[in-house]
């Protein structure tokens, strides 16, 4: 097993040469199941890496190339298998193959097709590098990976400005984390010698390093994770990136790209839990962000728009859960996401593929008639991403929330409840107001309107079972069944140095404060929606154009006014410097340094030349000033 | 005695050179020239250079500037013709002429030193004494000068040709 | 006899000739008629012809009138073909202005 293990990540590389090489001249069906079938192979191959490992009870190691070494600094291409890696593996091929074969039906008709999956499996190479890799070299590797095929991918279709725009501003964003996230791992470097997590985890434990490093490094770690997964303050690219194609969406920015962040917090969860200061301020990020997005995803009227505040907000909560101590709840929570969102995603995609591109719910409605199979897994998807019991999303939200009660105290509990309810809000305003109703189109929008193929709707239905019983891998304790907690136990199975790879952090509570906070959280979730169903699946209860807004309805439905705040400090300041550079550095200067000595030659021999005028009295004055100067040099 | 002939043919040589460059007609110019070079045979006497005395009278006086009254004549130029110069333009060719004199009187004044390197001789003018040196020392040049007319003269005579098919 | 043709010190005749020789180059400088040209020019070579004749009197070496020889030769020879090349030009442009005699410009 050892030596598969390279072939998970080289697989898709594999896929992306082939499709990027000679994807034009294949035709559309080899090219997309030469895409999708590598990433199936990888997780087929993911599978039986997990397997082993939960056989032996120890990580796979395995190195590939070693890269350099410079002084104490030895940089190699090594893997490391252990629990959270493994677990992370299966999410991201699996989801990932979902997706890559939703796209060969929704890209059907689109001419870069073969570009489309090279760029997806490229994407997969780079998070496979990420969460697999056994140093912070790897993790860079990777995460600049990933941050470039997002740049890619959203400007897919790279004829429109404004796409664009959007591509632009993801990968600056995203690397102005990455400046954090190396800052950290140079004081990492500086402080332990090393960057193999391995070797870093242990000189962790023996020596006594000052808390004060462990939290810049923790903190510097963290604004990386700020970047990627689209935290307060660098989140205004997250919905922006919404121009890129659903699947696009649903993969990198829902499922596996912006999880990065969470992934990397919960690797380095030594690190975190030395520093409380660090925790606390991933935890108030966190929830500022939740809070935040969730206001703001209340006013939004396009589909990919609601979904992905949702997302920002759903990643805050597991930032939240993050900064509680409680790593294993949060990758629950990323896994749970994984699916749902995924699937919302998906089914996003069904509903624009029949709206022939419409993306403004306003637009929409009675949809539930017309796209059957899309209607029931949206609905799935709503429910659980709301928390309605029984469903995945309830299960890791209330972990979550249990979390948040036990360490952090009622204050805190209470505003992630606060976010689970205006999640529940946008997510039920958006699936009442698509689907019911009256059909709000245009007549030939109505008259295309069809369900998805097959290629789409398989993906689909896989994800709304997993979204059903997603939940079911980390049962929390009061349900004494065999299988609770599994997924937590997993991820604390040994790891380097036979210590826990992420620790188990049991909530203190007694089982009657766990059953009445679940009941809690239960009813809130199906009160909204039913609340939600009854004002938004009437005909009458249309959101109006965000013109006509007022007061805190506006505010909302424009973001806060956070693009425009930032343009006005950020952007304009930068753009008039570098006009000025560019004017007077460059223009001013420079130019007229090296034009200026090009000029000043001409003038000279323009000067010059006009000694050579044809006039004979003036070569005869000419001759005896010389003969003058030579006598007077000669004999004074 | 000789000094004052000197100052006084030196004065009437400079006065008519003067005229000569002053002159607005050409015609003029040249009699004024001619009589500039008759001073300046009186000056070789004055020097006991008897031979060149009159060879200068013959060749310049004679012949060259008979040439010169020829050709004025043959372009029928006796008119005032010509276009003056702008005042400026004189300043600085008198300025010019002004500075070389300066400049070429001092040149020559810093290296006199008479060495008398010969047996002092008052006779050397005299044609027996240039005719020996001439004959001796200088027959390859003579020779060449001689050439030298006749290159002139083939050449003067190309040059004035007139063409034949114009 | 020395003493009588060397009684005008050898100063006075380096200023006359360099006086003569002064108002020739003004001459060439000053007037456009070509024809009053080559005359200062012959003026200016009469000049240096004077002043190498005195040295030959004063240093009694008859090299300096041989050279005076020579260069009436050359002057001779010059001023006929300078003459001819004159009246070439002036049959061409009707006219004997040195001015007009331009083409040789950038």
């Amino acid at each position: 097993m050892q030596t598969l293990i390279p072939l998970i990540p080289f697989l898709p590389l594999i896929g992306f040469a082939v499709n990027g090489l000679f994807g034009p001249r294949m035709s559309k069906g080899v090219s997309g199941w030469i895409g999708s079938g590598s990433v199936l192979l990888s997780f087929v191959l993911s599978i039986l890496a997990f397997m082993e490992v939960s056989a032996t009870h120890s990580p796979i190691r395995s190195e590939v190339y070693h890269f350099m070494s410079v002084g104490n600094l030895h940089i190699s291409f090594g893997f490391l298998v252990d629990a959270l890696s493994s677990w992370m593996m299966l999410i991201v091929t699996g989801i990932g193959f979902l997706i890559h074969v939703y796209s060969i039906g929704y890209m059907h008709d689109d001419a870069g097709f073969s570009r489309f999956f090279a760029y997806l499996n490229l994407f997969i190479f780079s998070m496979l590098l990420l969460i697999m890799g056994d140093n912070f070299v790897m993790l860079f590797f990777g995460w600049e990976g990933v941050g470039l095929c997002s740049y890619l991918l959203i400007g897919f279709w790279f004829t429109n400005r404004d796409y664009n725009l959007a591509a632009n501003k993801a990968f600056i964003m995203n690397r102005i984390g990455d400046l954090g996230l190396l800052l950290g791992m140079f004081l990492i470097f500086k402080t332990f010698g090393s960057l193999q997590y391995e070797e870093v985890f242990a000189r962790l434990a023996e020596s006594q390093v000052e808390t004060g490093v462990i939290t810049s490094i923790c903190l510097l770690l963290f604004v990386g994770a700020i970047g990627k997964s689209a935290q307060i303050p660098l989140f205004t690219w997250l919905p922006d990136a919404m121009a890129g194609p659903t699947p696009v969406s649903a993969l990198i920015h829902a499922a596996t790209m912006v999880t990065a962040g969470i992934y990397l917090v919960a690797r380095c969860n030594g690190l975190f839990s030395l520093s409380h200061e660090a925790l606390q301020v991933v935890a108030v990020v966190g929830m500022a962000t939740s809070v935040l997005a969730a206001l703001i995803g209340l006013q939004q009227n396009d589909i990919k728009k609601v979904l992905a505040y949702s997302t920002v907000s759903q990643l805050g909560l597991m930032f939240v859960s993050l900064g509680m101590g409680a790593y294993a709840s949060a990758m629950f929570h990323v896994t749970t996401h994984a699916f749902f969102k995924a699937l919302l995603f998906l089914g996003a995609g069904s509903v624009i593929h029949a709206m022939g591109g419409e993306q403004d719910i306003r637009n929409m409605g009675g949809l539930r008639k017309h796209l059957p199979i899309t209607f029931w897994v949206f609905l799935i998807g709503t429910f659980a991403i709301s928390g309605v019991p029984l469903l995945s999303g309830f299960f890791s939200k209330d972990e979550i929330l249990a979390h948040t009660f036990d360490h952090g105290g009622v204050i805190w509990w209470a505003l992630a409840s606060f976010s689970s309810l205006l999640t529940a809000t946008y997510m039920g305003r958006l699936f009442f107001l698509t689907f019911f109703g009256s059909f709000r189109g245009t007549h030939e929008q109505a008259h295309h309107l069809h369900e998805s193929p097959p290629s789409m709707t398989i993906p689909l239905v896989a994800l709304a079972v997993l979204s059903v019983v997603g939940g079911l891998i980390n049962l929390p304790h009061i349900f004494h069944t065999g299988s609770t907690q599994w997924l937590a136990h997993w991820l604390s199975g040994t790891g380097i140095n036979h210590q826990p790879v992420v620790p188990l952090t049991e909530v203190h509570l007694s089982a009657s404060s766990e059953w009445m906070l679940m009941g809690f959280a239960s009813v809130v979730a199906l009160v909204v929606l039913a609340f939600t169903y009854a004002s938004y699946s009437k005909p009458s209860n249309v959101p109006v154009p965000d013109e006509q807004l007022k007061g805190a309805a506006r505010v909302l439905a424009y973001k806060f006014y956070v693009d425009e705040l930032y343009n006005a400090l950020f952007v304009r300041p930068t753009e008039a410097l570098s006009k000025t550079l560019h004017y007077y550095v460059d223009v001013w200067a420079i130019d007229g340094v090296v034009d200026g000595v090009g000029r000043g030659f001409q003038t000279l021999g323009a000067t010059f030349r006009r000694l050579q005028n044809g006039n004979i009295e003036y070569y005869l004055i000419g001759m005896v000033a010389g003969g003058i100067g030579l006598l007077l040099t000669y004999f004074l | 005695m000789t000094l004052t002939i000197f100052l006084v043919l030196g004065v009437i040589s400079l006065l008519t050179a003067l005229l000569m460059v002053l002159a607005r007609n050409p015609v003029h110019s040249v009699l004024y020239l001619i009589l500039t070079f008759f001073v300046i045979a009186a000056l070789y006497i004055l020097l006991n250079a008897q031979f060149l005395a009159v060879v200068h009278l013959i060749v310049y006086a004679g012949a060259i500037m008979v040439l010169f009254l020829f050709v004025l004549m043959l372009l029928n130029l006796n008119k005032d013709t010509e276009p003056q110069k702008s005042v400026a333009w004189l300043w600085s060719a008198g300025a010019t002429a002004g500075m070389l004199l300066v400049v070429l009187t001092g040149a020559l004044r810093s290296g006199i030193q008479l060495a008398e390197g010969n047996p002092p001789n008052a006779q050397v003018g005299l044609v027996e004494n240039l005719g020996m040196v001439l004959f001796t020392d200088y027959v390859v040049p003579f020779e060449i000068a001689g050439i030298l007319f006749l290159a002139a003269m083939v050449g003067a005579v190309l040059v004035g040709k007139r063409d034949l098919k114009s | 006899m020395l003493e009588i043709v060397r009684s005008v010190p050898i100063d006075y005749f380096v200023y006359l000739c360099t006086a003569l020789f002064a108002i020739g180059v003004l001459g060439v400088l000053t007037r456009r008629n070509a024809i009053v040209v080559l005359m200062c020019v012959e003026l200016m070579l009469n000049a240096v012809n004077l002043l190498l004749a005195a040295f030959s009197t004063y240093l009694s070496d008859a090299q300096g009138q041989i050279m005076v020889f020579f260069i009436m030769v050359v002057a001779a020879a010059e001023a006929a073909v300078g003459l001819g090349i004159l009246v070439m030009i002036y049959r061409n442009t009707k006219s004997t202005d040195i001015s007009l005699l331009d083409n040789l410009k950038w």
